[in-house]
């Protein structure tokens, strides 16, 4: 991969955050794709954009904001349904660690 | 260098839950106690496709909190994604605001110490953001239940401007006092709806800057916080005085051994990648909604404070203790505006009422009567009508049995007699039986006065008004 | 009558007289549905015979709806009966599996939903549903809508039409080739770089993408939350006026959503386009487009003006930062939506120990390797050191590139300009480079960027007989000019069907 822009280790802590565990196949392959594109956005560099707000949204804004009334009633089976592990009304996962 | 010669540096951190009826972004019930994930919907599950939607009174809480708080109000604030993993963090970002919260700045001034001297803790900001799930540890896994995903949440940072244990108590209460004032949270730490982190470091006496510091999260107690600050800050002492330096961590508290731990975590600082919330427009602010919210605010406890010293002349402890909440001051507040005698007014909330409130652990409506019927009370005793021993004869007898003044006196035969001429064929009749006696006070023994009264009083069942006891006696032995 | 744009004196295609039921468009069903001429179940009938006849070589479907659907048309005959029917009433409709249906499986042609079962419509959906829509299945897409071409599915490729070789083009192309393929009589999608427009071009049928916030994105699975925009696919351009009348509106679950009133597209069909200024950028005719492209476009472009219109050369010249910005963005904004899927609550769950390997594992199992390099680009963009350079001066240039057309709407009314470079391209042959298969969106993207409408229809075939899409670009809510543009191009053009 090219070297200059992304790092083996950069790939590996890029994947780390996302939590995607790759495999060392995947680690070469998106890390090389990873570089490509970075180069390519190098483009960007070109444009002097130090006096340009940027644009998070595009559009009309719709309705702000909701009033403060429960509208919803339980429904716990209803969101339980698609749980991959549950227990009672409880998702279950495994162990947490930090 | 001895301890003494250090100051702690501390800055705190509160997150409360804010008291809407729904969710911050969905229409979910937001409030306490229900079955595991039953206040649960597709939105505040982070299924996919979802999208949220501001819940109006939020803004509007979060807005008197920083007006409260002399903070500015920022004219466009915004949402941002605050991006980590863990189980009980649906959407594996929590919708938070980083770069424009909705109040900057601020102070909250501590009440006034023994010595009259006022302090001023600055904010740093106020923000919104919603709260995550909870998860339930059990072996081998955890059980996660999102009732508490996405209720509303205002984080509350102060300024390092702490300089103690004691400080750092007295910050938390004015501000919780607030927050239960104006109605934008409710304080119960024990249940988690008010949670503290604490920024401790300390410094040599008379420096500026500022040592690194310790974060120790999550103290549900005001003594937790007591405790850690008096624990970190001596630690902190300690590893310096012996040639180490503090290093920038995260710590728990442990309430058993009442010391402070380093988290198990990675002791680099989260990557949370925020950026702007794609899905949620600025909250636009102007002037005559920040006016509109002023206006409908109820009165702080300060103005309060002050008004009831200058108003009632009350001493500070007793503006103190009437003020402490919302409920003992506006019950006050109704019994005091229908007697004469605001002080007595104060004394009998401030022991008879609270004590009721106190022992019953219900509110005042519940375990009181109604302020309008102490007044009443109140105001037989001004007028001599009862005594005030018999005033809390029919105290009890009300909180007991409800029924309002009048009658509860009336139906315990409590009223005062007041008949000078009842009261004097009374004196006549006891000094008459008692002649010795009498012989023994006209050669100077004035002690026996009192034996009189209490004579004259049991005659009377008790129910005679004292004054004029004391009054006609006097004539009537005088001779 | 307008005058024929092409000049070929061909008959306009609403005149020829269908042998099929489901070759119908929705106008002309809306009509013989009305009249009581077919029923609505005569027509779905048809359509899922179609689905069952070809869809086994097509692949537009991942999950087909035959029993409610029929059910759907029960109940739609009835309320056609009473003479009180909105438009899309009996109507079959495809819709592309990133749409929340209840009780219907909803992938996102993923491996990590594979089992997932909303318990909620989506906004659209439920809007359709009241109308008294009927929908036949949910179709394939490239997966979590990243991809040009449907071949990212981690289920199947969809195929062209026109060419079986060949692909649809995506992320939409399930949708695209279903309704160029008559197997529903429109189908919805979803746009974010020109997952719309793209399609619609290489498979011949009328596709567009609204300006951002016109249509609710609450229950469309988000991929880029600032981009993506709901759109309609069908057979003409009447059609895509109908069912946007039924779609757009004001959403109280999406802050999003614009509460502007939404004018009568249908009524805006005119026919005129005299007057009418045309803006065509240079920038959007470069080295290595497709020949038989530019002369197709340049001609459209030159019939309108013989009818009238005034055609004035413009420039957009940020044009070529556009992937760039994009490609930042949009991944950025999919990194965060995308992590949600972590085998908690719903969806795939691989066994792990603990919680971090859960994450990892089911992730790593469920995302297809085009999902995972975009999310990994995403989070870069948006990580401890990288924002600044990456995601926010993308935004940046954004801004840029939204000024480049608010300029060019000074100058004219619309924008023409060729949809893709080049017609469909042959299954497997940009799957090497992705970035090669980014630039497939250079014609594309600019308009999701600055968030205006966008519609692409057919304007002619190549030597291969594949479809050539003419796309143009409104202002902001200028939905109606483009869709009366296209109209009148439409009503002397003769399309032609898939031989399949």
């Amino acid at each position: 991969m090219s070297a200059k822009i992304i790092t083996r280790e950069q790939v590996l802590h890029v994947a780390e955050l996302a939590r995607i565990e790759l495999s060392e196949e995947e680690i070469e392959r998106l890390g090389a794709d990873l570089g490509e594109m970075l180069e390519y956005v190098e483009k960007l560099g070109q444009l002097d954009t130090s006096a340009v707000e940027p644009t998070f949204q595009v559009g009309d804004p719709g309705v702000l904001t909701r009033p403060d009334v429960v509208t919803n009633e339980p429904a716990p089976e209803r969101m339980l349904a698609n749980a991959p592990d549950r227990e009672g009304a409880y998702f279950k996962v495994p162990k947490i660690i930090e | 260098m001895a301890a003494e010669n250090y100051e702690a540096v501390i800055g705190l951190e509160v997150h409360t839950h804010l008291l809407t009826r729904s969710k911050l972004f969905c229409g979910c019930s937001a409030g306490f106690g229900a079955g595991p994930n039953d206040n649960v919907c597709p939105v505040c599950m982070g299924m996919p496709g979802v999208l949220p939607v501001l819940n109006e009174r939020a803004v509007e809480l979060a807005i008197r909190a920083g007006l409260a708080a002399h903070a500015e109000i920022t004219p466009l604030s915004v949402f941002d994604r605050k991006s980590y993993f863990y189980p009980d963090l649906p959407k594996g970002y929590q919708v938070s605001q980083y770069d424009l919260p909705i109040c900057r700045g601020g102070y909250i001034e501590l009440p006034p110490a023994a010595d009259g001297a006022q302090k001023r803790v600055r904010l740093v900001r106020i923000h919104l953001e919603e709260d995550a799930g909870k998860n339930i540890h059990e072996a081998g896994a955890s059980l996660v239940d999102f009732n508490r995903s996405g209720v509303p949440l205002v984080e509350i940072v102060s300024e390092p401007d702490i300089r103690s244990a004691d400080e750092a108590v007295a910050y938390l209460r004015e501000l919780r006092t607030l927050l239960l004032y104006l109605e934008a949270s409710d304080g119960k730490m024990e249940e988690g709806s008010f949670r503290c982190d604490v920024n401790v470091s300390v410094r040599p006496h008379g420096t500026e800057k500022f040592g690194v510091r310790t974060e120790i999260k999550n103290l549900n107690s005001f003594r937790y916080v007591e405790k850690a600050i008096a624990y970190e800050t001596a630690r902190q002492i300690d590893l310096i005085e012996s040639g180490g330096t503090v290093a920038q961590e995260t710590h728990l508290f442990d309430s058993e051994r009442e010391e402070t731990r380093p988290m198990r975590s990675k002791e680099f600082a989260n990557d949370y990648r925020y950026f702007p919330e794609p899905d949620l427009p600025p909250i636009r602010v102007g002037a005559d909604m920040v006016e509109a919210i002023r206006a409908a605010m109820p009165e702080l406890p300060a103005a309060r404070r002050a008004r009831y010293a200058a108003e009632f002349g009350l001493t500070p402890y007793e503006v103190g203790v009437l003020t402490q909440d919302r409920e003992t001051a506006e019950y006050f507040e109704v019994v005091a505006a229908a007697v004469e005698n605001r002080k007595a007014a104060a004394n009998w909330v401030m022991t008879e009422v609270l004590r009721v409130v106190r022992e019953s652990g219900k509110s005042f409506a519940v375990a009181a009567p109604p302020p309008a019927e102490t007044a009443a009370l109140m105001r037989m005793v001004e007028g001599s009508k009862i005594s005030l021993t018999a005033a809390k004869t029919a105290f009890a007898a009300m909180v007991k049995a409800g029924g309002g003044a009048a009658a509860t006196v009336e139906s315990l035969g409590l009223a005062q007699v007041s008949d000078e001429a009842e009261i004097a064929a009374a004196c006549e009749r006891v000094l008459g039986a008692e002649s010795a006696k009498v012989a023994e006070y006209r050669a100077g023994r004035d002690k026996l006065f009192g034996f009189f009264v209490g004579q004259v009083m049991k005659a009377m069942g008790g129910k005679a008004n004292p004054k004029i006891i004391n009054d006609i006696l006097r004539r009537q032995l005088a001779g | 009558m307008p005058p024929a744009i092409n000049g070929t004196g061909a008959l306009a295609q609403n005149q020829i007289m269908p042998s099929e039921l489901n070759r119908l468009t929705i106008a002309e069903a809306r009509d013989r549905l009305r009249r009581r001429a077919i029923s609505s179940r005569e027509l779905t009938r048809d359509c899922l015979d179609r689905i069952a006849a070809i869809d086994s070589k097509l692949g537009a479907f991942l999950t087909i709806s035959e029993h409610a659907a029929l059910e759907q048309a029960d109940a739609a005959d009835k309320r056609l009966a009473t003479g009180d029917a909105p438009a899309l009433c009996g109507i079959p409709i495809g819709v592309k599996d990133v749409f929340a249906t209840r009780g219907i499986r909803t992938t996102c042609a993923s491996r990590i939903l594979e089992n997932f079962v909303p318990p909620f419509d989506a906004t659209v959906i439920e809007r359709m549903r009241a109308d008294g829509a009927v929908f036949v299945g949910k179709t394939n897409m490239d997966e979590f809508a990243m991809g040009s071409s449907t071949e990212n599915s981690a289920y199947k490729p969809t195929r062209n039409p026109y060419d079986l070789d060949r692909v649809p083009g995506g992320s939409s192309g399930g949708s695209a080739a279903a309704v160029a393929a008559d197997e529903c009589v429109a189908a919805l999608g979803t746009d974010t770089g020109g997952s719309i427009r793209l399609p619609a071009a290489f498979c011949g049928v009328v596709g567009m993408k609204p300006t951002y916030s016109r249509v609710s994105r609450y229950g469309v699975i988000a991929y880029a939350s600032s981009l993506d925009q709901v759109g309609p696919f069908t057979k003409t351009v009447r059609d895509t006026a109908i069912v946007m009348n039924a779609i757009a509106g004001g959403d109280p679950r999406d802050s999003t959503c614009s509460t502007r009133a939404v004018p009568d597209y249908e009524g805006a069909l005119s026919g005129e386009v005299k007057g009418l200024r045309i803006g065509v950028p240079k920038e959007y005719f470069v080295d290595g487009m497709q020949p038989e492209v530019e002369r197709a476009v340049r001609a459209a472009i030159a019939g309108y003006e013989r009818t009238g219109a005034v055609i004035v050369p413009i420039s957009l010249p940020h044009t070529e930062y556009a992937v760039a910005a994009y490609y930042l963005v949009a991944t950025a904004e999919a990194s965060a939506n995308l992590a949600r899927y972590d085998g908690v609550r719903y969806g795939l769950r691989v066994e792990a120990d603990d919680n971090i390997t859960l994450y990892n594992r089911t992730r790593a199992r469920g995302f297809g390797t085009e999902v995972k390099r975009r999310i990994m680009l995403g989070t870069f963009a948006l990580s401890a050191g990288y924002y600044d350079a990456y995601y926010l001066k993308a935004q940046k240039v954004r801004t840029l590139i939204r000024r480049d057309f608010e300029k060019a709407f000074a100058d004219c009314d619309i924008i023409a300009t060729p949809t893709t470079p080049a017609t469909a391209f042959k299954i497997g042959e940009k799957t090497a480079d992705p970035l090669q298969m980014y630039l497939s969106d250079i014609f594309t993207i600019s308009v999701n960027l600055a968030g205006l409408p966008g519609l692409a229809f057919p304007c002619g075939y190549d030597g291969h007989g594949l479809p050539i899409g003419l796309q143009l670009i409104g202002p902001a809510f200028g939905e109606e000019p483009i869709l009366r543009a296209a109209d009148a191009w439409e009503r002397s053009f003769t399309p032609r069907h898939p031989a399949l």
